[in-house]
Formats: structure tokens, sequence, C-alpha cells
């Protein structure tokens, strides 16, 4: 009866909310977190206990300001970090064509990076070009560091008879087996436990060739996210395991992804090394990400890292991000916008101008409106031509079989 | 030729490739030192080496999700889910992932899993120790799966398995591991003596897709797989009526041939199977041979199966088609 006295049923556990709702003022604490905070530990020596600083905490390079310093700065020239500009601002403007044209009913679907372009171009570029990567459908930036052509890309997303998927999958389920990116699947966070496999491959035949692999804090409750860190920790192969936790899961917030606040420390009881970093911060990213790829070729395993941002965008061309939360909240994100950060570092050092960023975008619209075009001229979704109907009957294996073969011929086509 | 039982058969098969192919891998739950639970791995571990033939953590999902990194990352790996009831953890990777990568990529990827997992019931299992799950993955397509019923086609089939492109889920029937079952508890025989128990001690195949007539007759067409395989020969013998035995082996794909063939000739058919009745994969057998063979059928096809229930512990034996309920079947389909 006690119980009863105390609420009872449903009173009896709690169940999360988001720190805000649309209607309500946005609610982030402000950061306190500086550059200088964090100490880098030596890859190759440390151990998961010398890491707890680097989980608890959060590793930045790039102040409020845009001025870099700490030990965890890359020290990268001012060229790579224009590519990395560039590549980024190419993501943000690619990804804004192809979401106008998702609304002009040219694609079916459409997801953008939105507020996360640093994580997939600046590790994609801090590790070698014949390292793994297992993205989530938010990370298709990597594709650009890879050297994917945009034409090829946007031929699958609007899956003509030139999509090297065939028209199979929804857009952005990107692959990109030259750039080895591995082909992105829907159900959230199968990727993340197959990349330790691929690891552990890479580790049997010797070669010096890691996996990076990423996650969504929503996707990190599945079992996939907790057998993939198990069996790293068990086997030890050279894996880069990411959370990248955006704060959002569609309309899901990240408290019911986790009873806790941080998710890197998740990783520690796991005895594997963890860092916290700063996922609008792009050279934090950077020297994160060569950190861990260090520890791989060295043989020491795997490393964890959650990346701290927010989902600037909607979740997907399919739901309105104004119905869950407040509509301006990501002004309000303490990490800023990476692509605002990185461009104001550079213009502080002297390498960067407002006038030829200008021009840059510039330069990238026409590239994208140049591709686009190109694109279509292999047929669009709508119209076609689509890849022929006949290859929805093959590769299912590697030979077709009898009964698949039968139905191919009833289809008639 | 060796006489060998079904253990030692798979066993064989296993150590073959291993010798052969420095890309197969071993691993499962208590595969490696100590052999498996039903020792089908015993003594690699020691001949081959920790990084060839290892134990797993106790995740199924997460045995399955490396299976499926290191086939794409060049390997050949064969993973055991020590019982088919535990296998659905891993469903997830098995279903959309494994059968779908090939097509989902555009053929640029794909993952040449095998799957190794002892199904079926006889060993008092009860409900979790005893499923036969064949009819849970005929149904998706980009998975091959097979289904053992003696120490030679284990072999010839599981290397087949093995060197195929595409994931394949091996059924191993576990009452059948060191004897044929008759449906007699009280009366099983060892391998020893069995025709199918003389393996040779090298490298074969048997084609994945090919039905194997175990008897032959001409009244009605008799088909069974796994442990089903035994029974069917009994309750045929007990009906005293003449049969084709069909041991289809493959389940997907399936021996069309082989099955419209027999039942073109015999005018009948007697589907066995362990597994549930409904959706179980005799209900694709006998739609496929109503489609195929319906003018000359002369009588309706048959269905022995398990019930559809879950697996009982005491009373299995109840739950197990019995030779007199497939003999019984056999003397419908002879009547007018």
């Amino acid at each position: 009866m006690e119980g009863d006295e105390q609420g009872g049923g449903l009173d009896g556990f709690t169940i999360p909310d988001s720190p805000s709702r649309p209607g309500e003022e946005s609610n982030f604490e402000p950061w306190t977190y500086t550059p200088e905070d964090l100490s880098q530990p030596d890859p190759i020596t440390c151990s998961s206990e010398d890491t707890t600083k680097h989980a608890e905490g959060l590793i930045r390079v790039l102040d409020d300001e845009g001025v870099a310093s700490g030990s965890w700065d890359p020290n990268l020239s001012a060229d790579e970090l224009r590519l990395g500009l560039e590549h980024m601002c190419r993501l943000r403007i690619f990804d804004d064509r192809m979401m106008k044209m998702q609304r002009t009913g040219k694609l079916s679907f459409y997801m953008r990076s939105l507020g996360e372009e640093a994580i997939a171009i600046s590790q994609t570029m801090a590790l070698q070009d014949h390292d793994w990567l297992f993205p989530t459908y938010r990370q298709p930036g990597c594709q650009f560091v890879r050297g994917r052509s945009m034409v090829s890309m946007i031929n699958h997303c609007i899956g003509n008879v030139k999509d090297n998927v065939k028209g199979r999958q929804m857009p952005v389920h990107y692959t990109y087996k030259e750039g080895y990116y591995i082909s992105v699947s829907s159900p959230v966070g199968t990727q993340f436990s197959q990349a330790v496999g691929v690891a552990m491959a890479s580790a049997y035949k010797g070669e010096d060739q890691a996996t990076i692999t990423w996650i969504g804090d929503g996707a990190s409750a599945e079992g996939d996210y907790h057998y993939a860190v198990n069996f790293a920790s068990v086997f030890k192969p050279p894996i880069i395991l990411c959370v990248v936790n955006n704060q959002w899961a569609i309309s899901t917030h990240k408290n019911f992804a986790s009873g806790g606040e941080n998710f890197a420390t998740r990783a520690l009881p796991y005895d594997i090394p963890s860092l916290r970093v700063d996922g609008n911060d792009f050279l934090a990213l950077y020297s994160v990400t060569k950190w861990a790829r260090k520890r791989a070729s060295a043989g020491m395993g795997a490393t964890h890292i959650e990346i701290l941002t927010y989902r600037t965008g909607a979740h997907s061309s399919s739901d309105d991000a104004s119905r869950y939360r407040p509509a301006d909240e990501h002004e309000h994100w303490p990490g800023g916008d990476p692509i605002e950060r990185l461009k104001n570092h550079l213009i502080l050092i002297e390498e960067w101008s407002e006038e030829k960023h200008s021009k840059l975008e510039q330069k990238l619209d026409e590239e994208v409106v140049a591709a686009y075009k190109e694109a279509v001229t292999h047929g669009d979704l709508a119209n076609g031509p689509w890849p022929p109907a006949s290859t929805i009957f093959t590769e299912v294996y590697e030979e077709v079989p009898w009964h698949i073969q039968e139905q191919r011929e009833e289809l008639g086509k | 030729m060796t006489e060998m039982n079904m253990i030692q058969s798979l066993n064989s098969a296993l150590d073959n490739l291993l010798e052969s192919d420095p890309n197969v891998l071993i691993f499962g739950q208590d595969v490696g030192y100590f052999g498996g639970v039903f020792r089908v791995t015993d003594g690699l571990q020691e001949k081959h080496g920790s990084k060839r033939v290892f134990d797993a953590p106790l995740a199924e999902g997460g045995i399955a999700a490396i299976a499926f990194g290191m086939g794409l990352n060049g390997l050949r790996p064969v993973m055991e889910i020590q019982f088919a009831d535990y296998i659905f953890p891993a469903y997830d990777q098995i279903v959309n992932e494994m059968a779908k990568l090939r097509h989902r990529s555009g053929g640029e990827f794909s993952t040449p899993v095998t799957i190794r997992t002892p199904a079926g019931g006889g060993i008092k299992g009860g409900h979790h120790h005893s499923q036969s799950p064949e009819s849970q993955f005929t149904h998706t397509p980009g998975i091959k799966v097979v289904y053992c019923s003696n120490p030679y086609n284990a072999k010839g089939l599981l290397i087949s398995a093995i060197e195929c492109n595409d994931p394949v889920v091996f059924f191993e029937p576990k009452r059948c591991y060191r004897g044929p079952f008759y449906g007699d508890p009280h009366n099983v025989p060892t391998w020893k003596g069995h025709e199918y128990s003389d393996v040779p001690e090298e490298h074969y195949t048997i084609p994945i897709g090919e039905a194997h007539l175990t008897m032959e007759g001409d009244k009605c067409t008799v088909i069974a797989w796994g442990a089903m395989v035994h029974v069917a020969e009994q309750g045929i013998k007990d009906s005293g009526i003449s049969c084709d035995l069909l041991d289809l082996q493959s389940l997907v794909p399936w021996d069309r041939d082989a099955v419209v063939n027999s039942v073109k000739k015999t005018g009948r058919c007697v589907i066995v199977h362990e597994a549930p009745k409904t959706s179980g994969f005799g209900a694709e057998m006998s739609a496929s041979v109503q489609e195929r063979c319906f003018y000359h059928l002369e009588s309706p096809i048959e269905r022995v199966t398990g019930w559809d229930t879950p697996f009982p512990h005491s009373t299995e034996w109840d739950y197990m088609p019995s030779p007199q309920r497939i003999a019984e079947a056999i003397k419908r389909t002879q009547e007018d």
C-alpha cells in the first residue's frame, strides 16, 4: 500500500522527455569545455582508464572564436583545411539541391547531413584511402573525399539506368566499393557489428587496413551496438567505433537511447579507450580519428568515440522536425555550425575570405546543377529510363536459380 | 572410404577446407578448444590453430554480423549456431543483411557465409533444442537452405555450402549425428554398416539443388528431408507400398525435375517434415506439385508434419511424424 501512496502504477518508472518541445525555449547547457582541457595521451600505450577524462569531457581544438589550440591540434596545412571546407560546402549544397528535387517529386526520399558535415569529411580525410567505411545514411560525404563523382551519386538517388545498384535501394543508400564504402542498409545499427568482422578479416590477412563505423545515438540502443563493442573488446581488431550523438532519432530524443548523458563512457567498462569529441569541430574530429588510426596500425585494437553534434535538419524528407522540437533549436546548439567554424578559423589565420567563400559556394552550386543535368540525361525516377525490370531477378544469388528464372519469364521482361 | 558417423563426416569436411583454403575460418559458441557441444569441430583448433577455429561470445547476432563482415572482406567464414532454436537473435543479420547484400549493392559486394546449425527433435530437447526452422529461411530470397540427412551427404553438401559464394543456412539433423533414426526411440542404431556411412576422406561435393532418390518405387512419391528421410523410409516399408523416397537435401533451390518426374510417374505424393504444418516448407512443396503435376495426380497430396504447437519435452514421440502416420498417409493416397 505504501507504493500506492507514492503513486504506484506508472509513477513507478520514468518516462524520459526531451529538454524542450515545440513552443518552448530551447534548452542546452552552455559548454565550458576548452581546447586546453584535455591533453593527448599516447595512442599506443594508453589504457581505457587513461581516457576516462577524455570520455567524460569534450575534446575541442577550435574555440568559439575560431582559434585553434591545445595538444589535439592536428596542425593541418591551409590547403588541407581549404579542401575540408570545400568538401563540407559541396555536401551541404548537394544536399540542399537534392532536397529541393525531392520536394518537386524528382526523388522519392532524401536525407541531409545538415549540421553534421564535418564528421564524414574530416574523419575520412584523416584515414588511409583503403580503410573501410561502414557509415549510416548520415555520412554520404565520405564519398566526396574518396573521389566518387557527383553524377554517379545522383544516378543512384534518382534510380535511373546508370544507378550502380540498379534501382534497388532508396536514395542515399549508396554503395561505392571502389571507395571501400559499404552498401548502406535501412535497418539501423547493423553495420556497426558487421564492421568488427571486416576489421577482424583485415587483421587476419595481416593488412594495415582499419575500419571505421558510425551509429546514431538512437541506434546505439540496438543490440548491434553492444555486440560490436563487446566483440571489439574481446577480439581487438583495428576498428574505430563512432557514436554520432546528434540528439535526435527521428522524433525520439537521445534520452530514450540512454539513461545517462554520456555515450563515450559506455565503452570504458568494455576496456576500450574512448574519446568524446566536438562533432562540429573539423580539427578535433580529424585529430581523434588520426589518434584512433594510429592505435589500429599498432595492433592496439578498437577505439570508441562519441561525436557530440546536433541534427540541424529533419531526420529525412518524410518528417517535419518542428512537430516534435523547437523549430529554432539548432540555433542554440553550443557547438555552432561546422562549416562556419572552419571558415572562421581559416579567415582568422588569413587563409580565406568571405569573398573567396562566396565564390566557392557559387562554383559548387554550378557543379551540382551541372551534375544533376548530366544525371537526368540517363533518366529519372518519374519517367525513366530505369534499370530493366530483369534486374529484379539478378544478383539475388550469384547465378539465377530455376525458380527465379521461371518468375522472370512470367513477368515477361 | 572410411566409415564415419555424421559428426565425423562434417568434421572431415571442415578439416579438408581448413587445409585447402586459408580463408576458411570457423567460429561459434564452444566450437574452439572444446570442439563443439556435439563434437563436430573436435580437434580442429588443435590441428589448425586458434586463429582459424575459435570460440565466440554468446551473442548469435554478433556472430552473424562478424561473419557478414569477414565474408565481405575476402574470407569464407563458417559460423555455428549451437541450436537452430537460437538462430533468431541473428535473424536480422541473416535475412536483412546477408541475404540482400549482393542484390542491394548491385553485385558490388557479397558475403559467402555458411551457417551450420543442428536442428530438429528427438533428443528430449523440449521447446528450445528441438525446432526445425527451415521455412523461416526458405521464405527469404538471397540465402540457400540445405538440410543433410546422413554422413555421406552431410560432408558433400557442407563442402558445397562453404564453397558457395552465396550465404547458406545448413541444417544438421542432430537426432542423426550418431545414427539414422527410424522413428523408434527404443531402437536407435548407429551409422555402423549403413550404406551412407562410407565417406571419402578427401574433398568431394554434392551440388546444392539436387535431391537424392533414396528408395525407388512406382505407387507414391514421398518427399522428406533431415531426420524424416529415415522415418519415411520406415513408414514406406511399414506401408508395404512401392514408393519413391526423395531426400530433398536442398530446400532452396529445390530439385524441380526430381520431384516433378517422380510425381508424374507415381501420381501420388506425401510430404514429410518435422516442423509445424502451417506455412511449413511442405506447403510450398504441395503447392508446387499441384501447379506442375495436377493432371497426373490420382489423389490429394498428403502432408505429415509436426503439430502447430510448441515442441514438447516428455511427449516428443507424439509430436514428431511417426512411421505409422507416414504409412497411413501413403495408404490414403492409394484409395480411389
